[in-house]
This record gives structure tokens, sequence and C-alpha cells, in this order.
């Protein structure tokens, strides 16, 4: 064990990944300037949580004497909207983030979101501003641009799994998931999506033969609104995106949820799926709470996986490969 | 019953399955950007020895199953059981010849061998990997042919028939790898 140990001192990626990396943020900066969005930094630590049911936090001493727990962000968006409240216009983070408890070839316990808002963006003007910000990065990694595809929610599952998530009976999507190796524990309608997504949809689109490169996904079903507003067209739709390079996802994004009575709904309904599924409860954001009371700007927002994407513009596919130090030699 | 969270899944770990006893061969986590994780197995079910594919979702309970592996010395056969010997506590077990398959024609009095227990019986044998076996029947040897080049077939002591090369005599001591079945060499004694 020790002698393993010694072995892994070594940042373990060809060190050009160092200027690689710094490239490609020097790019993202120069991007947003061109654009007027402004760079801010943001704090790490929170006396809040994020209630989110499939996301946990690193729990750690309490910022104050007289506080509790403090928190590890998950992500720089509770900050990024009270800057927005208070007046900031258009903003961006290059944000290290922290979630516990994922490691894969495509997660890692720390890792860095960049995130960025967009006064009076629509989600549609935001996903075209994620694909010219990952057509500008290509060029500058000197690679051709990739072909996208934008498609709903419903029309992905349609073609892929031939069933319409908005329509399909219980009885019917559970056999979907039986035919589709499915053996566990009983799946609600979420989990039974998340399961033929993640399972059946992304090794389709990773394989690369029916679908081009980069997939714009847009409007999920509400249920997995998150932070983003219900579709004023379609109520069991909401205003969520997602860009996938080849299966991978990168970028997930919102036309923002700006009601603080809806936001506070869905923070409690989390918790209770939290408690349901014997998880800790967490703090509500009541600074974000009262923001969004105060009047959260109409905006869209999206978060993109920094190393992800590095990985992808350079044709890898494992992020151990683009982070050098991996958590277990952290 | 013990169990497991799918958080703890690796690639050895014991699990029971519809009453039957699995090892995970390959385990990968997938999980959705904003949603449930899975993780998705491929297990080998101990008694058949057939890969089947399982999905789980993350944090899923699964049951252990009581399966260990264990050296053990073979002792001998009555025709109805195979008799192993653990050779720290000297306790015996009786396999049955399901259980012993084909790894039955590689057991030679004393040798150790792999014996995976399942709640205390023998659930599967591994023969070690070379066995030194007597030849009992085969053509006679060329003698002085050791220039390769053409085999025939050989009988050992313990039933096996494998191919040998033609200058290898009958009564002969010969190495067998019994993980390919194929001849290694000859056993100086």
């Amino acid at each position: 064990m020790s002698k393993n140990k010694r072995a892994h001192w070594r940042f373990s990626s060809p060190l050009s990944v160092l200027q690689q990396r710094a490239f490609l943020c020097a790019e993202i900066r120069r991007f947003f300037a061109a654009r007027q969005v402004l760079e801010v930094t943001t704090p790490v630590l929170s006396h809040h949580g994020n209630t989110d049911v499939h996301i946990e936090m690193f729990q750690t001493q309490a910022l104050l004497p007289d506080h509790n727990a403090a928190y590890l962000r998950t992500s720089p968006e509770f900050f990024h909207k009270r800057l927005l409240a208070s007046g900031a216009g258009d903003l961006f983070e290059i944000a290290r983030v922290f979630r516990r408890g994922e490691r894969t070839p495509l997660h890692h316990p720390e890792f860095t979101l960049l995130e960025w808002y967009r006064l009076d963006f629509n989600l549609a003007d935001l996903m075209q501003e994620v694909v010219a910000l990952v057509q500008q990065l290509l060029a500058a990694f000197v690679q051709p641009a990739i072909k996208v595809t934008t498609l709903s929610y419903q029309e992905l599952f349609q073609t892929v799994v031939g069933l319409d998530p908005f329509s399909v009976s219980d009885q019917a999507l559970h056999d979907r998931c039986q035919a589709h190796g499915y053996s566990g524990a009983a799946l609600s309608r979420t989990e039974a999506f998340d399961f033929l997504f993640a399972c059946v949809i992304q090794p389709e689109l990773s394989a690369g033969q029916r679908f081009t490169d980069g997939l714009l996904l847009h409007r999920f079903p509400v249920a997995m609104a998150a932070l983003a507003a219900a579709d004023p067209e379609q109520p069991d739709r909401c205003l969520r995106f997602e860009f996938l390079w080849r299966g991978v996802e990168l970028a997930n994004g919102y036309q923002e949820l700006t009601d603080a009575v809806e936001q506070r709904a869905r923070f409690v309904a989390d918790n209770r799926l939290r408690q349901a599924a014997d998880k800790a409860q967490l703090p509500l954001d009541e600074h974000l709470l009262a923001a969004l009371d105060h009047g959260l700007p109409a905006c869209s927002g999206v978060a993109l996986g920094l190393e992800r994407l590095l990985m992808c513009l350079l044709g890898l596919d494992d992020l151990d490969q683009v982070t050098g130090f991996i958590p277990e030699n952290s | 019953m013990s169990v497991y969270s799918t958080s703890q899944f690796k690639n050895g770990l014991k699990i029971l399955l519809d009453g039957d006893p699995y090892s995970i061969v390959e385990n990968q986590e997938v999980k959705p950007g904003k949603g449930q994780a899975f993780n998705r197995v491929k297990i080998r079910n101990l008694k058949t020895g057939r890969v089947i594919e399982k999905t789980f979702k993350s944090n899923e309970k699964v049951d252990a199953a009581d399966v260990m592996d264990t050296e053990m010395q073979y002792l001998y056969s009555d025709g109805e059981f195979y008799h192993f010997m653990d050779p720290n506590s000297y306790e015996q077990y009786e396999a049955s010849t399901t259980a012993v398959g084909d790894a039955a024609k590689w057991l030679k009095e004393e040798d150790i061998c792999m014996v995976t227990l399942w709640n205390g019986v023998p659930l599967t044998i591994e023969p070690p990997n070379f066995v030194e076996l007597v030849i009992t029947e085969t053509d006679p040897g060329v003698r002085g042919d050791t220039s390769g080049g053409g085999s025939k077939p050989a009988t050992l002591e313990t039933g096996a028939v494998v191919n040998v090369p033609l200058f290898v005599p009958e009564g002969e001591v010969i190495k067998v790898d019994t993980r390919t079945g194929e001849y290694v060499s000859r056993v100086k004694k």
C-alpha cells in the first residue's frame, strides 16, 4: 500500500493538459468578454444546502460560532441568483464545486462548473449560446465544428425507446424497463425515465451511429424541473435543456423559475423525497428565497462541466485523463 | 442475513439473487445529470457459470451470499461424493459430482484445489492450474524423435485425455495446464 502511494504522487496526465486547460479557460473568458458577461467569484461555503434528492453535499464546521454546519457548494447557482436579484447583470463563474459520493469515469467528487446567466434570454437563446461557445472552442482547439440536433425530451424518447413519456401508462413504462433489463426495486415514473435515459438512450447516443455528435435536448417533464420554470404552453413540461456530446451530458440549463412561492414548494417537496429515501434533510436557502421574493429578473442560466468539456475537446473519454490528480491520490 | 448497498459493489463480491449465489464480474455506475443513478452489473451465477446483466437503483440493498473461497486438499472419491479437507481446520467437506463438474478429470489425491463454499457446502471446485499426472495409456513412443511436430492422444491416471508429443512414452509423468487442457512438459523424476 505504502509503495502504491509513493508511486502515485505524480500528476498522472500528460503535462500538456495543464496548458490545454489554461488555454480553454482563456478562450472561455474571451468568449464572455466579447459579450460583456462579467466574471464573478462567489462563496464556496454556505450555511444552506442544496435539497436536490440526487446530489449529496459535503458538510463541514459552521462558518460562524453561533451557526449550524456549513456546506460546500454543489453549484454556484444560489449566489448567482442573489447577485442577479441585487442588480448585477449578465455574469459567469468558473466555479469549483463538490458532490459527495460521485466517482465514475464521468464523475469526480470535486470538479469545475462553468456557470453563466443571461438576462432576458429565453431557453432557445441560451441553447444557441451554448452551441456557439462549443463551436468557438472547437475552432480554438483546431477541431472541426460538430453537427448539433435539437430534440425535445418527448421526441428523443419516441425515437429511441418508442414511447411517449407524457402519455405512456405506468404498466407499459414498467414493462419497457423490464424489457431493457431492469430488475431492481420498483421505480417511480421519473426514475423509470432516468433508467431508460441512462441505460438505453445515452449508450445509443455514445455509439454515434444514429445521432449527430451534439444534441440539444429540451422540455423535460416538469417533475425534473429542479430550478426551471414550467412551460406556460405545456404545463407538464419545463423550460430545461441539456447539451450532450456523444451521450456525455456537458451542460444543463434553465429558463429560471422566478416565483419564490413555487421555489419554496419545490424545496419542501425535495426534502420530503430526501426523507423518504433516508437522506438528510437540508436547510432551505432562505436568502435565495428572499432574493426571489424581492424579484429575480427574467433570465436563463446554464452550468457546463469544464473537465468534461476539456475531455471531449481532446477526444478522451475519462475525466481522470484530464485532471491528473484524481480522488484516489488527492 | 447481511446485505450490501450498491455503493459497496466491486468485482468478486458475492450476492444472492432469486435464491442463487452470484459473483460480480463487472460493475458500472451510471448517473444521469440530475436524476436517479443506477448500477449496471454483470454477474456470474456460481451454480451454472452463466453471466447475466442486471441493473439496480443506486443505494438499493442486495442480500449477501455466504460464499467463501478456501484452499483444500483433495482426499478421495467414494463414487458418489468427492471428499476434501481444509488443511487449517482439518474439517472435511463432501462435494457433489455437480459441484466438481469438469474438474473431476484433473483431481489427484493430495492435490490442493480451490473450493468455493456456499452456506458451508462446496459449490464449485477449481483444480490447481498445473497438475502432474502419469500417462497410463498411449501409442508407443517414437524414440529419439524430439523434433516436435505431430502429437498423439494420451490417457492419464485420472482419466483425462490430452495430446502429447510423439516421443512421450507410457508411464511418463507429465505436467498439464488444467485451464487449457494442454500438455506443458515432461516431469523428470
